[in-house]
């Protein structure tokens, strides 16, 4: 078996499986802990609380206009970069067809020319967030392993991708292979870092919202 | 320096007792937030004091880092694997130490911080459990332990010259207004901040006289009469219980539909959303804030008040009343119904700025330095009003910005919401 043949076929294999049961093993792992009954009575109904954790789960992706000034630039760098992220991992041509492959279904695509544009910039607003990490005092203080490794193998799935795009460097196969088991090596870490975050973010809004207004509470 | 309290424990005692403090309480939704968070650092744009500073360990979710680390390296799916690489090293005595500072005399447990978070983590809330966990191991500054032991045992946090019950019998006398005290049976159930008795006589006289001018059935009790909750600042979780359930019992045993929190923030949030936890089954009574009561009984038309107050004013929201209480309205209702010509702060509401000495922070001295650089924010923001008068509604909030008037030589001084309905308060007249 060849480099690129281990990389789409076993390889991701094994890595579809440590992510897979690794994902559910964080979860289960927290989930299953003791969940305490709050027995002081609620502000609000069940409904209307429910509903305001799941406008909270969206409104949270924009600073209130208290906070805004101080963390707008931050936060559109942080969104900008996973939006770049999106773009190219869903909707690069060759990246549906594969998850097409996996899914069943498709959708279109956008031209591979502006793929290739959107992950410069996402590279280069990766490259800004890691000099955040790096100059920000508060993040250098909360920063350890997990966040610098997670960066590293995400810029490291989008670096391989640009260089079998645009063939860089070697033969397109062994490009394409490395490209393939660095994804493998980001869904191998996957369960065992912060990337899980992409699981937790829209619950987590939403649980905490709805515990915030069950008090009338402001969220 | 460690500020602590006696017998001291050994310190490896202190880790053994914070961590089985932190680990009993950790459910799946505080994992759950522990988990989630990545790290972004933005909690810090939301605390006063990481603004005043500029110092990055006030960062507020640095400040349950020990316990973050505890929770991984313990209880979390990963912890074998954390605890067979020693990727998460055991969490020391000297760790625990260093972060009274931060847990305690450096937050006030305000959550502004759980507004800003982008996972929606209530960092807040995490720090009160931190804090459990610091008692625990013996780590609660001694302001604060002292005052908890001594009201979980005698009902009040320190020895007064005279006995509570009867110098607020002697304020009744003063300011000629009676006290409802031990009636066997009443609709109303009042307690009162011990701050009020002894800095605010005339914010106690003022809950009875709105109480009679309702002609509302109502009582104080003796065995059940201090609102603040020491065991809650301290950490002290058993006591916590204790204090809250004196109150409970008291309200019961005199049959009240409600249990009425004067103007306490911590109090509030002691008794409406922590009380029934702790008694292990609902209240069978409700619990209100002063403010909202009279907001209520203003809306009924119970109440009139007369649109007496003249010049600017700007109202200070206690972050336990309103950002985590939710009483936003009821306060702007009542000084509307006063003619109180309202400036907003820049940041009101629920995203109004803690005074700062809340979370038992003002009863701190070691933490007062601190208090006053973050307070600044505080004052600038009132003078940025032009307003004359500063109306707030917690006796803990009042205290703090009059020892802020003294501490920067501060031109305003501050005012009880309820003092000022209790002067307005219209006389209907007979038809």
């Amino acid at each position: 078996m060849d480099l690129l043949g281990f990389a789409r076929g076993w390889g991701l294999k094994i890595a579809i499986g440590v992510f897979c049961l690794g994902v559910v093993w964080r979860i289960v792992g927290f989930a299953l802990l003791r969940i305490r009954r709050d027995f002081n009575k609620p502000r609000k109904s069940v409904m209307k609380y429910i509903a305001a954790g799941l406008l909270t789960a969206g409104s949270r992706s924009w600073p209130h206009r208290e906070f805004i000034g101080r963390t707008g630039a931050g936060e559109a760098l942080g969104y900008s970069y996973h939006m770049g992220l999106f773009a190219v991992v869903l909707l690069f041509t060759p990246h549906i067809v594969l998850l097409g492959s996996l899914f069943g279904f498709t959708w279109p695509g956008l031209p591979s020319s502006l793929i290739t544009i959107i992950s410069v910039l996402t590279l280069t607003l990766f490259l800004a967030v890691l000099f955040r990490r790096l100059t920000n005092r508060v993040m250098r203080l909360l920063s350890n392993f997990d966040d610098y490794f997670s960066w590293f193998i995400t810029m490291l799935v989008l670096v391989t991708g640009l260089a079998a795009t645009a063939h860089i460097g070697a033969r397109y196969e062994t490009l394409l292979a490395i490209h393939i088991l660095s994804v493998d090596a980001l869904l191998i870490w996957f369960p065992f870092g912060k990337l899980m975050h992409a699981f937790y973010i829209f619950p987590s809004r939403a649980l905490n919202g709805a515990l915030l207004a069950r008090k009338g509470a402001t969220s | 320096m460690i500020d602590s309290t006696t017998p001291q424990p050994t310190p490896e005692a202190r880790v053994v007792g914070a961590m089985r403090g932190f680990a009993q309480e950790i459910g799946a939704l505080s994992a759950f937030r522990l988990e989630s968070c990545i790290h972004c650092g933005i909690c810090a744009d939301a605390c006063h004091f990481y603004i005043a500073t500029d110092d990055p360990q006030y960062t507020p979710i640095w400040k349950v880092e020990p316990f973050k680390q505890a929770y991984k390296r313990e209880s979390s799916a990963l912890a074998p694997l954390y605890r067979l690489f020693g990727l998460k090293r055991e969490v020391t005595a000297d760790q625990l130490a260093q972060w009274q500072h931060l847990l305690f005399d450096s937050c006030n447990m305000c959550g502004r911080c759980s507004l800003i978070c982008p996972m929606g983590i209530d960092v807040a809330a995490l720090i009160e459990q931190s804090r459990h966990a610091m008692f625990d191991a013996g780590l609660a500054p001694k302001a604060l332990y002292e005052k908890a032991a001594h009201q979980q045992l005698t009902g009040q946090p320190e020895t007064s010259a005279e006995p509570y019950r009867d110098q607020l019998l002697a304020i009744g006398a003063k300011f000629n207004v009676p006290i409802p005290l031990d009636k066997p049976e009443a609709d109303v159930m009042l307690c009162v901040p011990r701050t009020d008795i002894e800095h605010y006589p005339s914010a106690v006289a003022a809950l009875a006289r709105v109480m009679q001018h309702l002609g509302v059935s109502c009582t104080f009790r003796s065995d059940g009469l201090i609102a603040e909750n020491y065991g809650y600042f301290s950490g002290g979780k058993d006591w916590q219980r204790t204090i809250s359930l004196r109150l409970i019992d008291q309200a019961i045993a005199c049959k009240a539909k409600i249990l009425l929190v004067p103007e306490c923030g911590h109090a509030y949030t002691a008794l409406r959303w922590e009380a029934a936890d702790l008694y292990g089954k609902a209240l069978p009574f409700k619990v209100l804030s002063v403010t909202e009561f009279m907001g209520e009984e203003l809306k009924a038309g119970h109440l009139t008040l007369n649109k007496a107050v003249g010049g600017k004013a700007t109202f200070h929201d206690p972050c336990q009343v309103v950002r985590k209480g939710g009483i936003v309205d009821a306060p702007r209702e009542l000084m509307k119904a006063m003619g109180v010509d309202l400036h907003e702060l820049e940041n009101h509401g629920g995203f109004s700025f803690c005074c700062g000495g809340g979370g038992g922070v003002l009863d701190i001295e070691a933490a007062a330095p601190l208090r006053y650089r973050t307070m600044e924010i505080k004052l600038r923001e009132i003078d940025d009003t032009g307003a004359e008068t500063l109306i707030t509604s917690c006796s803990d909030c009042r205290r703090t910005f009059d020892d802020a008037q003294e501490h920067f030589t501060w031109d305003k001084k501050p005012n009880s919401l309820l003092e000022l309905v209790a002067s307005n308060l219209a006389q209907v007249e007979p038809t």
